[in-house]
This record gives structure tokens, sequence and C-alpha cells, in this order.
């Protein structure tokens, strides 16, 4: 018998597959309404990532933006949207073109870093989840990038 | 073309225009005038040839400047933000032309103003006035950018310049020979990017092979601060100097640039030879920011 560790949840949206260990990271990006009830899943065994987190919040159908908004974290998260118990929509991650005001530069130089501004990042190359700063220009790897 | 901040945004058909109306407008500086209109030069750090051959091109223009330079006893010291100081600025003129430490600030500066914004430096990252003049000072000199031979000598890690020239002539198949001390070499991603655009290059350490094929030798300071190491500095220092007895074989065509200041890595009886052309090229800077700033106010024809 499957036995559930977490409640199902009549309305709203699932992120499956994230990373061990980041799902505060990820929630730190979705910022849940005062009204959100979350459910929040950490070391889950699972077949393809050995170990993974996961999060459920109920009453709330998570923009394509505020998925792909997780997909710097969490690049092989799966997100379901829930309808009456059951799988409206799946859909992957995908980082989107432009990230605005999510991450910090790791340049201590850029602009960014010294004026009160909001930063932009262009997505230079998918597969290796690689950011162009669109004030500094240089280009990083997501893993180098720091939430703000 | 409403700023000039990055080499990047600009297409070949917007150099190839630039490097034309500058061309035009060393043959006839009347052909423009700027008369009424004011360029705010906000040069957060010291520089005396950008800014100053700014202010020549617009005063020659028939135009006016108006200049902070450095930061000391103005607002900034009191610890006014860069995009006030620049919204006020973009009230007193018509253009704003900036040089800052901080890498990004002219792009930031761009959105926050309606007057047009010319990057004159944003520390280590772009310089495009100076990568247009070099252009300009190749196409001069060469009567061509397609297929040229250039040997680029000295700190190519740190230099600015030269970085931006590798890309900036990159449309228009070069042939390029790196010549650096093993501690100062071009940074691998550029090296990289390079071969992804199928650019032939060599990297070298000795000075004397490379020449004879160059139709440009671009010349830049090795700064003792780079080295760690006093030795490593004195050892390498005198190995990239050009004298006027190297240049007996080249090429009749080829000349030699410099952005200055120079120290010593180009001695003075290179200047008497036909190959210096570094104080032309300082020259053409006036015209290509002339062209720049005609073109950015919107009256280049």
């Amino acid at each position: 018998m499957k036995v559930l560790k977490v409640d199902p949840i009549r309305n709203g949206t699932v992120i499956d597959h994230i990373p061990a260990g980041r799902v505060q990271r990820v929630l730190a990006i979705l910022k849940p309404r005062s009204t959100d009830i979350v459910m929040m899943g950490m070391n889950f065994s699972s077949k393809a990532m050995k170990k993974k987190d996961i999060i459920k919040i109920e009453g709330r159908e998570l923009t394509q933006n505020e998925v792909n908004s997780i997909a710097l974290v969490a690049p092989k998260a799966k997100v379901s949207i829930i309808r009456d118990f059951k799988v409206a929509q799946k859909s992957k991650v995908e980082i989107p073109e432009a990230i605005v005001g999510l991450v910090e530069c790791p340049n201590p130089k850029c602009i960014t870093n010294a004026e009160p501004m909001t930063t932009v990042f262009k997505l230079e190359s998918g597969e290796d989840r690689q950011l162009a700063c669109q004030y500094c220009e240089r280009v990083f790897t997501a893993d180098e990038m720091k939430h703000l | 073309m409403n700023n000039l901040i990055s080499m990047r945004d600009l297409s070949a058909d917007k150099i190839l225009q630039l490097l034309k109306l500058a061309e035009s407008l060393e043959k006839n500086p009347n052909q423009i005038d700027l008369s009424r209109r004011v360029m705010a030069a906000l040069f957060y750090e010291a520089s005396t040839r950008t800014r100053m051959s700014f202010e020549s091109a617009m005063k020659r223009l028939g135009g006016e400047v108006i200049a902070m330079v450095g930061t000391a006893g103005t607002s900034v010291e009191k610890g006014e933000t860069l995009s006030d100081t620049a919204r006020v600025m973009a009230r007193y003129s018509d253009i704003i032309v900036m040089r800052h430490p901080n890498e990004g600030a002219a792009r930031y500066v761009s959105e926050q103003v309606d007057v047009p914004v010319v990057n004159a430096g944003d520390g280590a990252n772009q310089h495009p006035t100076q990568s247009l003049l070099d252009l300009y000072t190749i196409i001069r000199s060469q009567g061509t950018l397609e297929g040229l031979n250039l040997a680029l000598i000295g700190d190519l890690k740190y230099g600015r310049t030269v970085h931006s020239l590798a890309y900036a002539l990159a449309p228009f198949k070069p042939e390029f020979t790196f010549v650096s001390p093993k501690s100062l070499q071009m940074p691998k991603h550029i090296l990289s990017d390079l071969r992804k655009m199928g650019i032939p290059f060599k990297e070298k350490t000795k000075l004397e092979k490379t020449v004879k094929d160059a139709d440009i030798m671009y010349v830049t300071r090795i700064q003792r601060e780079r080295f760690p190491d006093r030795e490593e500095y004195e050892k390498v220092k005198n190995a990239y100097i050009i004298t006027a007895e190297m240049l007996t074989n080249v090429k009749d065509n080829m000349k030699v640039l410099h952005p200055l200041p120079r120290v010593n890595e180009i001695t003075t009886d290179v200047d008497d030879t036909q190959y210096a052309y570094y104080f032309d090229q300082a020259e053409n800077g006036v015209y290509m920011r002339q062209a720049i700033l005609a073109t950015l106010l919107g009256e280049a024809k």
C-alpha cells in the first residue's frame, strides 16, 4: 500500500523534484502570502535524485512566471497544478529570458551592488544555466548567484 | 541610436556609419552645428585624454561643455546617488558623457535619464569610444578593416582596450597574434569566443618573430602593479619595448598604435619613423567623438 507522507491537496500547486536542501530557497522565491496553506517536504527518497524536497501550496495556482523563477535553484523541478485532487496541468521549469530583481550580481564592482536598484539578468545559455548581468555584462552560472 | 554604452549594442552597419561620419567630419568639420547644445561631462574618475578629447570634439562643433571631474567637493561626497546626480545633470544638458568606476554605471544612467548617454569607461567593462576611435584609426591607416593581421602587445589580461578591439574587429575577418608575458595573457573566455567565431590567433611570449607579418602593432603598457613579484616584472618589462631598430623588417603599411599614455614601451626614436601612428590615433579620437556626439544629438546628416 502506498503511504502518503503529505496530505494530498484539493486545489493548488505541487512542486516536485526540488534538489534536497533547497526547499527553503524555493519558498523564499515564491514568497507565500499569509493566507496560503503550504506543506513542505524534505529529504524524500527519489529514484532519479536519491533525495528530493517537495512543496505543496493549497489554494494557489502558480503562474508560469512564478514557476520559471524557481528554475535557477531547482532546474529539474516538476510543477503540477491540482484541481479537485487531480493533476490538471504538469510542466517543467524553464529559466526565463530575463530574471528581474531575483538575484544579486556576484561582481562586487557591478553598479547593481553600489546603487539602490533592481538587478536584471539575461539568459545567456539555458543548458549551462548561464546568466549575463544587463549592467556589468559579466556572465555567471546560476550556482554562483545569491538570491535577494 | 539613443545611447552609446557598449560595443555589443552596435551592429557592423552602425559602426561603419560612424566611421564614415568621422571621416567626413575630419575633411569638413563645419558641416555640423551643435551651437547652444550643452554636453555634461560626468567624470567620477580622473581622465585627461578622454575628457579633453570629448570637450574638444563638442567645442569644435560649436557646442558648450559643463563638467564634473572627480567627486571631491561635489554632491556625490554628500552621499547623493548616481541616479540623482545624473538626473540633475540631464536637466542641465543635452547629452551626458560619463566615466564611473562601477561596471554597468552608464547603462544604468541611460535608463534613468531622457538625454543620450555616452559611456566613457565603466570600470573594467567597456570603453566604446576608444574602441571606435581605434577602428577609425585602423581604417584610416590601412584603407580597410577587412582581413588585417594585428599583433596586440603587452598587458592583454587587464587591458580593456585590447579586449574590445578584438571583439570590434571580429566581423571583419582579422588574424591576431597576442604577444604578452604568460601572466598577462588574453583571458580564456575571450579566446574561446574568438574560436567560436572562427577567428585565427596565435599566442606568443616573444615579440621579435611576430613583427614582420603585422599590418598593425597595437601596444599597451605593462603596469608594475599587475605583478605580485617585483623580480618577475623586472624580467619581462623590457621584453615588450618597441624600438626603431626592430622595425627594419616590417611591412610598408605597418602602423604602431597605442592608446597612450606611454611610458617606455615605445621608444621615442619610433616617433620619427613612418610607422608611428599613435599621435594620429589620439587626434582621430576627436573626429570619432564628434561623429558620436552629432549622431546622438540627431544632427548627423
